[in-house]
């Protein structure tokens, strides 16, 4: 029984993946093609890397490219700044006034239909815009704080859950030997949440990313993100060069996801050990 | 245990006036009081212990004295000073935790230097004085260590190096040897003792051990449901307890509930219906006639013999129906005709003796001052 058992589950791990990943392999294949013609191989002179060195002698790509990584980066700096102070009032001051309202308000952009947020951001913008001169020519400023508004939720939820596992007594000891509280927080509490920091960031940085509906929303007119870029291009027919800079974009995220990946099991691990060591004499 | 605690007692009568003097103290979580009225004097160079079970409030009170709780009511004093409202880096007070709380992201050499660090002593002076700490814990050469490289004894020797190396004048610690085995807990103990004796510190020390707290102390506070029972020396917390608690809770005791029928300034005798006869006690008691009283006996102070005993008061006989040899000792069980279960402690002072048996008929008797009468 356990061999037919394990078959089965074989063959389900098997269409899963197919299922999941086929047509990145697909097009990502279909990106090496030499025709013009998306659907039809050219074997004769397949594979090629021309749709590459076209796309990067786009400067219309290349543009978007650069714009689309600096809002990335941005966005996740500045959620991972202010997503580490919501999770630190919401874990360590237990209990302020409306601290439930508070932990609603700022994980629900998680829950919220993306049109719903990028809209209301918008109306905001256009709101503000006379009150606050540089939030009137949307572009580059607002794309990147609607990011953070919504991917701040993300990362509230990941350090928060990793600051729960923070022995509060740590902060106190440090307390008792002199340090001031903000002192605390950087010498003692920052350090050992970094790796939930670490991969907040990754979070928020793919989040921004691949994110076009909220992008679309406030974008301005000089300021076209590579998702959108890719939508209005796809829109016009598929071309081989997009497959191209898809194949490049899962590229990144793949990385990332690898990179960040193992350097979080690593600080994982190392976390757990030094963590379970301090707690427990009696190994 | 006793030679390490009369040595205390000894050395800090020597030691001023109150260094730690805490004044109806009180704390409450919500509707939940925690610590009730709590008043108390701490000498210079003691070693105070707070002993009571779980739950009872030790830590609150201790947290209370190192800034991490605001007291709901009362103050507290050190060295003269109220430091009610003064926040815990700013103290002159030292803590160690009782899961240790070790930095785990810094090695031993930079958890002990710390709190020197926040100070911004100079790096010189706070490489000699880390160096001089944990050779005083005799930790030299694990400075470059991180805390999940060493054994549980060492990471309590580092936490008690982390919060010496500024030189408190009060140190609190807060179940110091809770985490240890039983050997290497005996073994720190008169360590700890040590170090408190070279350093001058005082030291509150929170337990739940009271053979740790016996060890430990030059006196004792016994806590129950947040208030201090009874404060004194070991000796007069085993040998004088004010209530049925305290003398239940230190060592073991045959208690039992009474009512005067001869009260005289120098002897009283007490009618115990549990015991079946009379309770001869040479001291006076103040209490009303008629109160209910409760005798106390510890069941060393009580003698078995086959023999019927030559002295007419407290003389009892049952019938043995418990027996554990403990090497040192033995402890016995013994049926009283009442139905009354006593316990006693006989010493194995030969080798080779006639041992009592299960289910034999003994003889037990006591000496007019070995039972205490309590009120409460
Ligand atoms: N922050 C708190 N909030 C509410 N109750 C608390 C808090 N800290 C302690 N308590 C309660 O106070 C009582 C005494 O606790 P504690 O001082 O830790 O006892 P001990 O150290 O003697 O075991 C316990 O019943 C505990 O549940
Ligand atoms: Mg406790």
């Amino acid at each position: 029984m356990p061999g037919r058992r394990s078959l089965f589950v074989l063959m389900a791990l098997g269409f899963g993946f197919a299922f999941l990943y086929l047509p990145i392999l697909a097009m990502i294949i279909y990106s090496f093609n030499a025709s013009r013609l998306v659907t039809v191989w050219d074997a004769a002179n397949s594979p090629t890397l021309a749709w590459y060195v076209e796309l990067f002698q786009n400067a219309q790509i290349m543009e978007s490219a650069r714009l689309s990584f600096r809002i990335a980066s941005l966005n996740a700096t500045g959620a991972v700044i202010l997503g580490t102070l919501a999770a630190f009032a919401l874990e360590r001051y237990r209990r302020f006034r409306g601290r439930a309202l508070f932990g609603l308000l700022t994980t629900a952009p998680m829950v919220l239909p993306e049109v719903i947020t990028g809209l209301s951001l918008l109306l905001l913008f256009v709101a503000l815009q006379d009150v606050v001169p540089w939030l009137g020519g949307r572009g580059a400023t607002t794309i990147t704080i609607a990011h953070i508004t919504f991917s701040m939720a993300y990362v509230i939820v990941v350090i928060q859950a990793r600051l729960a596992t923070v022995d509060r007594s740590l902060e106190e000891a440090a307390m008792d030997l002199g340090a001031r509280p903000w002192k605390v927080f950087f010498v003692i509490t920052l350090p050992l949440i970094m790796p939930a920091i670490a991969s907040g960031w990754v979070l928020a940085f793919i989040l921004s990313w691949d994110d076009l509906v909220i992008t679309s929303f406030v974008s301005g007119p000089s300021s076209t993100t590579l998702p959108q870029l890719v939508f209005s291009k796809v829109r016009l027919g598929v071309s081989p060069d997009i497959n191209a800079l898809a194949t490049i974009l899962v590229l990144i995220v793949t990385v990332c996801v690898v990179v960040a990946g193992t350097y979080m099991v690593r600080l994982e691990r190392r976390r757990a050990r030094d963590a379970q060591a301090a707690f427990d004499p009696a190994s | 245990m006793n030679t390490v605690s009369a040595q205390r007692a000894a050395s800090t009568t020597t030691a001023g006036g109150p260094y730690v003097r805490i004044d109806r103290l009180t704390k409450r979580f919500g509707d939940f009081v925690a610590v009730r009225q709590v008043s108390l004097e701490i000498s210079r160079g003691e070693i105070f212990c707070l002993l009571g079970g779980s739950g009872c409030g030790k830590t609150t009170l201790l947290r209370m004295l190192a800034g991490f709780e605001t007291p709901t009511e009362g103050a507290i004093f050190i060295d003269g000073v109220d430091v009610t409202q003064v926040p815990p880096y700013e103290r002159p007070v030292n803590m160690m935790f009782q899961s240790y709380a070790l930095f785990p992201h810094m090695t031993v050499a930079q958890n002990v230097a710390f709190g020197l660090q926040q100070d911004g002593t100079a790096r010189a002076e706070i490489e000699s004085r880390v160096r001089e700490m944990l050779m005083l814990v005799k930790l030299e050469g694990y400075d470059k260590r991180k805390p999940h490289q060493l054994s549980g004894g060492q990471r309590q020797r580092v936490a008690l190096a982390r919060a010496l190396v500024k030189r408190p004048k009060l140190l609190l610690l807060d179940e110091p040897l809770g985490a240890l085995d039983k050997k290497l807990r005996e073994h720190t103990q008169f360590e700890l003792v040590n170090l408190q004796e070279k350093l001058g510190v005082t030291f509150v020390i929170v337990t739940h051990d009271q053979e740790e707290a016996m060890t430990l102390a030059s006196r004792i506070g016994v806590m129950r449901s947040g208030e201090i029972l009874q404060v004194g020396s070991p000796t007069d917390i085993y040998e004088y307890p004010n209530s049925r608690f305290v003398a239940d809770f230190i060592g073991s005791v045959n208690l039992t509930e009474g009512t005067l029928v001869e009260d005289e300034p120098d002897h009283v005798r007490i009618d115990c219906p549990q015991f079946g006869g009379t309770v001869y006690v040479d001291h006076g008691v103040s209490s009303p006639p008629d109160a209910t009283l409760s005798v106390a006996i510890r069941p060393e102070k009580i003698q078995l013999t086959r023999e019927r005993p030559e002295q007419a008061d407290n003389v009892l006989s049952g019938v043995v129906t418990g027996i554990a040899y403990l090497g040192d000792a033995t402890r016995y069980l013994v049926r009283l005709p009442t139905g009354f279960m006593l316990r006693v402690t006989a010493p194995n002072m030969f080798r080779r003796e006639e041992r009592l048996a299960h289910d034999e008929t003994v003889w037990l008797h006591w000496h007019a001052s070995a039972a205490v009468v309590v009120t409460r």
